[in-house]
Formats: C-alpha cells, sequence, structure tokens
C-alpha cells in the first residue's frame, strides 16, 4: 500500500527541498520503491539537489496537461535504482496545476511506488494547498525560531482540514522534523527549546537535523546528504527519522550530544 | 407571438418572503469621531479581517447632532476599513438619505436563549457550549456568537475565538480571546496559562502591553469590573 507523503513547512528557506531529497534517498536506500515530486511550479529546486537538472526532458506540468506520458517524465536517480523523480517546470506557474490533473497523477504513482514523497512549495497558496491534498503523511519542517514555529502552526491548521483526508473525517498523520538546529545557540538560548517547539506544535517529533556545512555541501553538488555523508552528524539524522517514517523505533537523539537526554525525554512521544 | 398556451396553473415562481434572524455585530461610535476612528484603527491592526463578511450595524444613538453629510463621509471611512454599514440604529430615521445605509429599529441584544420554565415534563436544556478538544492553529479562528467556547488544547498564536458568552482555555492562551460578544459583560475568559496576544469582553479590550506582564504564564481570569478589563491570577 503506498503512502503519500508531503514535505511542507509554510515558511520558505527552512530546508523542505533538502528534506525531501535526504528523506527520499534514506528510504530508497533502505529498498523502498520512492519517487519525489517537485510541486514548486516555476521555482523548481529538487532537480538541482538530486543532481538531475540535466536530465529534465518533460516535467509534471507535461504530465498533467496530456503533453507526456508519466515514464517519460519520471528521471530514475543514478546511484540508488529504487529513487525517481518527478521534476516540476521553471517555466510556468502554479496556475499549471489542475486539481483533477494532479489527482489523476497522484493515482499513477501510488501504483508504481511505495512511497510518493512530495516537496510543497512555500506558502499556503495553491501551489501548497495541491501538494499536500493528497496525504496520507505530513512533514513539517520547522527551525527552531517563532517566525517558523507559527507559519508551521498555520500549515497543520490547514493539514487538519483542508486535505482529501480531513475532509473525509479521517486523521491526518503529521510529524514534526526540526532542522538548522545549532546546540551551541540552543544553550545559549539563541534558539528556541527542542521542548518549546514540541510544547507549542504539539505533534510528534520525527528527528533533529543539526546546522551543517555537510548539508550545504550535499545540495551544491547535487547529492542528498544521505548519499554524500551517510555518517555525517546530519546524515545519520535523516537516515534515522528515514526508519521513524518507516515504523522502525530508533531512539531519539540530539544533534552533538552524546546522551541521549531528548531520547528519554521525548522517546515515548516520538514517532 | 408566443405559442406558450396560457395556463392558470402554469410554473409561474411564487414570491416568497420569510423571515430569517442574523447576528449582527453593532458599532456605537461617540465623539469625537477622530479619536474613536483611532481606536477602531488600533483594534483593526491586531485583527485584520474581523469585521470581513460579518453584518454590522452603526448606532448612532449616542450621536444625536450629527448631520447627514458627516454621517455620510463616516460610513465613507468605515467602508475605506472594510466595514460594510448595513444599517443604521438609534438616529431620526427621516434624517438619512440618498446614499446612506436603510434606518432600522427595535433591535435586541442577542442573548442565550432563556429556558422556559418546566411544566410537565422538563425537556433537557439545550447546551449552548461549543467544546473543542483540538489544538487551535494559528490562522484558525473560532466564532460561536450564542454561548460559551471551551478549548481543552492551546490557542496558538495568530488564532482567535470569539465567543458569545464565556472562553475557557486549559492549555495556553496565546491567541487572542474575544469574549461576550453577545452583549454579555459577565462573561469571562479563564485560561491554565496565559501569554495572550489580545483579550476582550463586551468590546472592551486590553492588548498584551497593556496587561500586566506579572499574569504572563500564569492561571488567569479576565472579567469586567467598573467597565474595565481586569486580569488577575487564579493562584
Amino acid at each position: 500500500m503506498a503512502k503519500v507523503l508531503v514535505v511542507t513547512s509554510g515558511k520558505g528557506g527552512v530546508g523542505k527541498t533538502t528534506s525531501t531529497a535526504a528523506l527520499g534517498a534514506a528510504l530508497a536506500q533502505m529498498g523502498q520503491s520512492v519517487v519525489v515530486v517537485d510541486f514548486d511550479v516555476g521555482l523548481r529546486n529538487l532537480d538541482l539537489v538530486m543532481g538531475a537538472e540535466r536530465r529534465v526532458v518533460y516535467d509534471f506540468v507535461n504530465v498533467i496537461q496530456g503533453e507526456a506520458k508519466l515514464a517519460q517524465a519520471l528521471i530514475r536517480d543514478k546511484r540508488i535504482e529504487t529513487l525517481s523523480l518527478l521534476p516540476a517546470s521553471q517555466t510556468r506557474d502554479k496556475d499549471a496545476l489542475s486539481e483533477e490533473g494532479v489527482a489523476r497523477v497522484m493515482d499513477e504513482l501510488r501504483e508504481k511506488f511505495d512511497w510518493v514523497i512530495c516537496d510543497s512549495p512555500a506558502g499556503i497558496e495553491r501551489g501548497a494547498s495541491l501538494a499536500m491534498r493528497h496525504a496520507d503523511v505530513a512533514v513539517v519542517v520547522t527551525n527552531p525560531e517563532v517566525s517558523s514555529v507559527r507559519d508551521s502552526d498555520r500549515i497543520i491548521g490547514l493539514l487538519d482540514s483542508k486535505t482529501l483526508r480531513a475532509e473525509r473525517g479521517e486523521r491526518m498523520e503529521k510529524h514534526l522534523l526540526l532542522t538548522r538546529y545549532d546546540r551551541l545557540r540552543a544553550e545559549r538560548g539563541d534558539m528556541l527549546k527542542t521542548e518549546d517547539v514540541l510544547e507549542i506544535l504539539s505533534i510528534p517529533l520525527l528527528g533533529i537535523v543539526p546546522e551543517s556545512q555537510d548539508v550545504l555541501r550535499a545540495s551544491n553538488i547535487g547529492q542528498p546528504v544521505t548519499v554524500s555523508g551517510p555518517d555525517t552528524a546530519a546524515g545519520r539524522a535523516y537516515a534515522d527519522a528515514a526508519r521513524r517514517l518507516k515504523g522502525d523505533p530508533v531512539p531519539m537523539t540530539i544533534p552533538g550530544e552524546k546522551t541521549g537526554f531528548l531520547g528519554r525525554l521525548f522517546g515515548r512521544r516520538a514517532a | 407571438m408566443s405559442a406558450q398556451p396560457k395556463d392558470k396553473s402554469s410554473q409561474k415562481p411564487a414570491l416568497r418572503f420569510r423571515g430569517r434572524s442574523f447576528l449582527a455585530l453593532s458599532l456605537a461610535p461617540q465623539q469625537p469621531l477622530d479619536a474613536w476612528l483611532a481606536d477602531l484603527d488600533a483594534w483593526l491592526e491586531r485583527s485584520p479581517g474581523f469585521f470581513q463578511g460579518r453584518a454590522v450595524i452603526l448606532d448612532v444613538a449616542a450621536l444625536p447632532a450629527i448631520d447627514v453629510a458627516s454621517l455620510r463621509s463616516f460610513v465613507a471611512d468605515l467602508d475605506a476599513r472594510g466595514i460594510r454599514i448595513m444599517a443604521i440604529e438609534g438616529g431620526d430615521a427621516g434624517g438619512a438619505g440618498l446614499g446612506l445605509p436603510p434606518a432600522i429599529a427595535n433591535g435586541r441584544d442577542s442573548q442565550l436563549p432563556v429556558a422556559a420554565p418546566p411544566r410537565g415534563k422538563p425537556a433537557p436544556p439545550e447546551s449552548t457550549t461549543l467544546v473543542i478538544e483540538d489544538p487551535i492553529r494559528s490562522g484558525q479562528s473560532v466564532f460561536h456568537p450564542r454561548g460559551d467556547v471551551v478549548v481543552m488544547g492551546s490557542v496558538s498564536s495568530g488564532a482567535e475565538i470569539v465567543a458569545g458568552g464565556s472562553i475557557h482555555v486549559y492549555g495556553v492562551l496565546r491567541g487572542r480571546a474575544i469574549a461576550g460578544i453577545a452583549a454579555q459583560p459577565g462573561a469571562r475568559i479563564f485560561c491554565r496559562k496565559f501569554e495572550a496576544e489580545l483579550l476582550a469582553i463586551d468590546g472592551l479590550y486590553k492588548s498584551a502591553d497593556d496587561i500586566d506582564p506579572t499574569a504572563i504564564g500564569r492561571s488567569v481570569s479576565a472579567r469586567i469590573i467598573d467597565d474595565a478589563l481586569v486580569v488577575s491570577p487564579l493562584d
């Protein structure tokens, strides 16, 4: 049974695309068949982060408008056999995504893959609402700062009201992925504490990814950080998060801390 | 020329009138109007869109001397703020003219329905309390004009509860709580942990800046005492 997962946040620049690539690659490395879908029509980036920008021929909009078959637009990853990308169109805008067209493509992807991971654009407008519309699971990417937390809170409200699942009266599964976490700044009190973010958003914690050069480098060389640096702190954090998504129990660790302090505190709340 | 048979029982639609009741918000400005508008602007800044899509009546009882021209420009001032006046109450009905909303009278304050005295088998009273189990997220607005609102979770920053009666929040109140809009000065606001952006009861409001900072983070109740909104700790 395929799962459709949306990676969303409300705010821009918090790490949605990076997290989509890293989680998708990590799940594929575990043998799951995965497609990552770029919903950011007009501002596409997922192809760059996945290192597939020179292989884009047809895109999501072409498939929706019937100009190409889904199989023609899907790009198979060169490193991981079970990972594919459905790129967005760079020359169009969000109006090119029709509600019926997105529904049709999502149904087709559900039949082909174990995981359909949708990279949502920032904001709460058409692109973001279509990206979350068909999701079974949401990963809410949040930075430990007030504006990001408030925007995530807004998005959680929309996930609970505007998705197909919510409209059918079913519960939407939501997970918090805390990114760009800086242990030293958290200790100095320059950032919101993890407990505060969890208390405000009150959804289970999927993982904490440290702010790191490895993540930036990975994006720039077009590799998901779980591929380019599986032994880096960020790579491990994403791999652990992917295992938790799959349902494996993995104790929660706070990046840069030896003891599993947060694991003891939040182990029960972690997905 | 029409070939249509003139049937007496033709499908001509019946003209129907029905009485329907809506809850309207009543604005009662006071002189000086400039200062009143400045207060309104301060309110709108914190609650943009509060009046959007809501029926608003202008109660001019406190402005007996206002002439038609100034009333017209005042209505335009409100319109410029997105407040569409649907009728004017309390004025001299004959004084209103073209380009002004119609005059109405005999409005009643909306209140909780009074239970009829039990006779024979007492029917169970209809609950007017709205209980919400989930947290109220930023950007969500709960509008319950006929009774109390009880929130089991937290109310986020940027969320809003508007209640005809009292508001109870068993989590953290970080957003806005507007109680007693059904002309209930006795309404109160209770919360387990107070970090609200704005409190209002029966039209009197206080923003976070105006509230005693020692109340922040504590369990508090807010109510009206002598025409002032008072926030006091519960513990």
